[in-house]
C-alpha cells in the first residue's frame, strides 16, 4: 500500500489533535507516515502516532528545522517525497502548514489543494469557498497530491499502527535557513484549547462593551472547554488580543459548535465561521444577520444570557 | 529601495461571488471587482517604508484588463508607478502557476522588498509569498504584524498560535502581511488625480519570459472538477429571551449532546 505521508504539528513534545485527524484520514487513502520535524520528539509522541494508525514515524529532530521559518519543513519533506514516493502528502490547513504545502509544491512540482474539508481515496478532495457559499471537488493534475486539511473536517479515531521509527538527517540548504527566528513570544496561551483545532469556540463582539466584559465570554468557553474567539470589532477596540480574530482576515474555523455573542454577523466575520456545524447567537438585535445562520438563536442580552447558560452548563457537568 | 506591493483584484465579498459553469474558474463579471483588501495593508506599509528609508514603491498585479482599477487604487494611495501583467493565456492559473507568472515578472522588474497581503478573499489560499520565496531564494517573512528595517536587515513579528516569532533575514526578502499590522490611508483627492499620470507599465507573457505552458487552465498543477452552490442552512430556531434565555440555550446545547 503507498506511503501516506502526514507532516505532524507538535507543541511543547505535545502532538496536536489535528495531526491525529490527519492519521484517520490518511488510513482510508493508504499507510500513514507521520513525518516529525524540530525538537521535542519523545516516546510519549511515538506512542500516540502509532495509536492513531502511523505504521512509519521519520524523525528529523534538528533545532535548525525550528529556529527557521517554513523553509525547512519543506526541505525535509520534498527529500521523504523523492525517497518514499508516497501517495500523497497531508498537511494541517493552519497559516504555516499550507506556507510548508505551498514551497513543498513548487520543490516536488506538485500540484497543491489548500482548506480540504473532505479528501476521497482517488485523492479528490472537497473545498468550501466564497465563506461556504460554494462546495468546490478538485484534485491535482500534476505531481505527488499535496492536500492541506482543514482542522476538524475528520473524527480523530485510534487504530494501531506498526510505528516503525527512522531517523532523517537534513542538511539544509543556506536558502531554508535565510529566514531566523530570533525570539519567540508566547501571548495570553492560557489552558484553552487553539482556536482553529477547538471542537467548541465561543466569540464575542461589539455587544460584549469592554476588555473586562470578556471575561464572560472567557468563563463560558472555560465551561464547555472551548476555545475564545473574537470579532474584529473586538479586537479593532483592543478588547481582546488580534490572534484570536475570527474573519475574513482572521482565523477560519469549523468546529463542531460555535457560539457567537454580541456579533452581528457581517460578511467579514461570517466568512471566518460559516462552516461551522452547528451555530448558537447570543444578540440583542432581532434583524442582526447571525441569526439567519443560527441554529439555534437568543434574542437579548448577552450580559444576563451568557453568565446564566455558564451556571448551567456548570451544573449539568 | 526598490519595494514591489503584489495585489489583487478580487471580487466584492459584499455581492454574490460566482464561479463560471464553463471552466469552473472564478466569474469576474458575476461580483465588482475591489482591491483585496489585506493588499491595502501591504500597500500602506510600503508606503511607509518608502517615507522612513526613502525608494520607490511600484506596484505589481496579474489580472484582466479591468485589474487597472485596482492598480489606479494603489497608485492613488501614493505608490510611484505599476506594472500589470495582463495576458490571456494566464486565464485560470492556479497559484502555482500565479506564483510562477510573478517570480518572472519579479525577476525580470527586479525588488529589494516584495510585500503582498497574507491571503486573497477570493481563493484564501495563503501560499503565495511563501510560494515567492521558493522560486526566488529570498527569505521568507511573513505573516508579519510589524516590519522594521536597518540597513540591509529586515526584522518582523510573524502572527503565530501561541504570540508572536521575531524572525529576521537580509534583504532583498519577501514579506506578507496580516491585517493588524497598519491602518491604510484613504487615497486624496490628488492622490487620485496625481495617479492618473503615473506611468503603467503593461507586459504580456512573453514580454516576462513566462512559458505558456506553466500556466493558464491548462498549465495549472491542480483543476475544479466541479463545484455546486452550498444549500442554504436551514432557518434555525430563534427565541426571544424572557430572563430564561440562557437556561434554554443550555438544553438546546444538552439536546445537541454538547453538554
Amino acid at each position: 500500500m503507498a506511503e501516506i505521508l502526514v507532516l505532524v504539528e507538535h507543541v511543547d513534545g505535545e502532538v496536536k489533535k489535528v495531526t491525529l485527524e490527519l492519521l484517520t484520514l490518511a488510513r482510508t487513502l493508504g499507510s500513514p507516515s507521520a513525518v516529525w520535524a524540530g525538537p521535542g520528539y519523545s516516546e510519549a509522541a511515538k506512542a500516540r502516532l502509532a495509536e492513531y494508525g502511523a505504521d512509519k514515524i521519520y524523525v528529523a529532530g534538528s533545532q535548525d528545522i525550528a529556529d527557521h521559518v517554513v523553509a525547512p519543513k519543506a526541505e525535509l519533506l520534498a527529500r521523504l517525497v523523492s525517497s518514499a514516493s508516497p501517495a500523497a502528502v497531508l498537511v494541517a490547513a493552519t497559516a504555516e502548514g499550507k506556507e510548508v504545502a505551498g514551497r513543498l509544491a513548487i520543490k516536488t512540482d506538485s500540484g497543491v489543494l489548500t482548506d480540504a474539508v473532505g479528501l476521497s481515496d482517488a485523492l479528490v478532495a472537497e473545498q468550501s469557498i466564497f465563506g461556504g457559499g460554494v462546495n468546490v471537488r478538485s484534485k491535482v493534475v500534476k505531481g505527488t497530491p499535496i492536500v492541506a486539511v482543514r482542522p476538524n473536517s475528520t473524527a480523530p479515531e485510534a487504530s494501531a499502527g506498526a510505528g516503525a521509527e527512522e531517523q532523517v538527517e537534513v542538511e539544509l540548504s543556506d536558502a531554508a535557513k535565510a529566514a531566523r527566528v530570533v525570539e519567540r513570544v508566547a501571548q495570553d496561551k492560557g489552558a484553552r484549547p487553539e482556536l482553529t483545532e477547538a471542537a467548541i469556540v465561543v466569540s464575542g463582539g461589539r455587544g460584549v462593551g469592554s476588555a473586562e466584559n470578556f471575561a464572560i465570554i472567557e468563563k463560558l468557553a472555560d465551561a464547555l472547554g472551548a476555545a475564545v474567539g473574537a470579532s474584529r470589532a473586538a479586537t479593532d477596540a483592543g478588547w481582546y488580543p488580534h490572534q484570536f480574530q475570527v474573519g475574513q482576515t482572521g482565523k477560519t474555523v469549523s468546529p463542531q459548535l460555535y457560539i457567537a455573542a454580541g456579533i452581528s454577523g457581517a460578511i467579514q466575520h461570517r466568512a471566518g465561521m460559516q462552516t461551522a456545524k452547528t451555530i448558537v447567537a447570543i444578540n440583542k438585535d432581532p434583524e442582526a444577520p447571525i441569526f439567519e445562520l443560527a441554529d439555534y438563536g437568543i434574542v437579548g442580552d448577552l450580559h444576563q444570557i451568557v453568565p446564566q447558560l455558564t451556571e448551567e452548563v456548570q451544573k449539568r457537568k | 529601495m526598490n519595494i514591489v506591493v503584489c495585489v489583487k483584484q478580487v471580487p466584492d465579498t459584499a455581492t454574490e461571488r460566482k464561479l463560471n459553469a464553463k471552466d469552473n474558474t472564478l466569474d469576474r463579471d458575476a461580483a465588482d471587482g475591489v482591491i483585496n483588501e489585506l493588499c491595502e495593508y501591504a500597500v500602506e506599509e510600503a508606503l511607509k517604508i518608502k517615507e522612513a528609508h526613502g525608494g520607490e514603491v511600484t506596484v505589481l498585479t496579474m489580472g484582466p484588463d479591468k485589474a487597472t482599477d485596482t492598480i489606479r487604487k494603489a497608485l492613488a494611495m501614493g505608490a510611484d508607478k505599476a506594472v500589470h501583467l495582463v495576458d490571456d493565456a494566464l486565464h485560470g492559473s492556479d497559484a502555482l502557476s500565479t506564483s510562477y507568472a510573478l517570480a518572472q515578472t519579479l525577476k525580470k522588474i527586479g525588488f529589494d522588498l516584495v510585500i503582498l497581503g497574507s491571503e486573497s478573499t477570493d481563493a484564501r489560499t495563503g501560499v503565495l509569498a511563501a510560494m515567492l520565496a521558493e522560486r526566488l531564494g529570498a527569505p521568507q517573512l511573513t505573516l508579519a504584524r510589524k516590519v522594521e528595517i536597518d540597513g540591509s536587515s529586515i526584522t518582523i513579528e510573524r502572527l503565530t498560535d501561541y504570540g508572536f516569532d521575531r524572525v529576521q533575514a537580509s534583504l532583498p526578502a519577501i514579506v506578507s502581511v496580516v491585517e493588524k499590522i497598519n491602518e491604510p490611508r484613504y487615497p486624496s483627492f490628488k492622490g487620485i488625480m496625481a495617479a492618473k499620470k503615473k506611468p503603467v507599465q503593461t507586459l504580456g507573457i512573453a514580454d516576462a519570459e513566462i512559458d505558456a505552458a506553466q500556466v493558464g487552465l491548462s498549465g495549472a498543477w491542480s483543476e475544479v472538477a466541479d463545484f455546486a452552490v452550498a444549500p442554504p442552512r436551514a432557518a434555525g430556531t430563534i427565541v426571544k429571551d424572557e430572563g430564561d434565555g440562557g437556561a434554554k440555550a443550555a438544553e438546546y446545547l444538552a439536546s445537541k449532546k454538547f453538554i
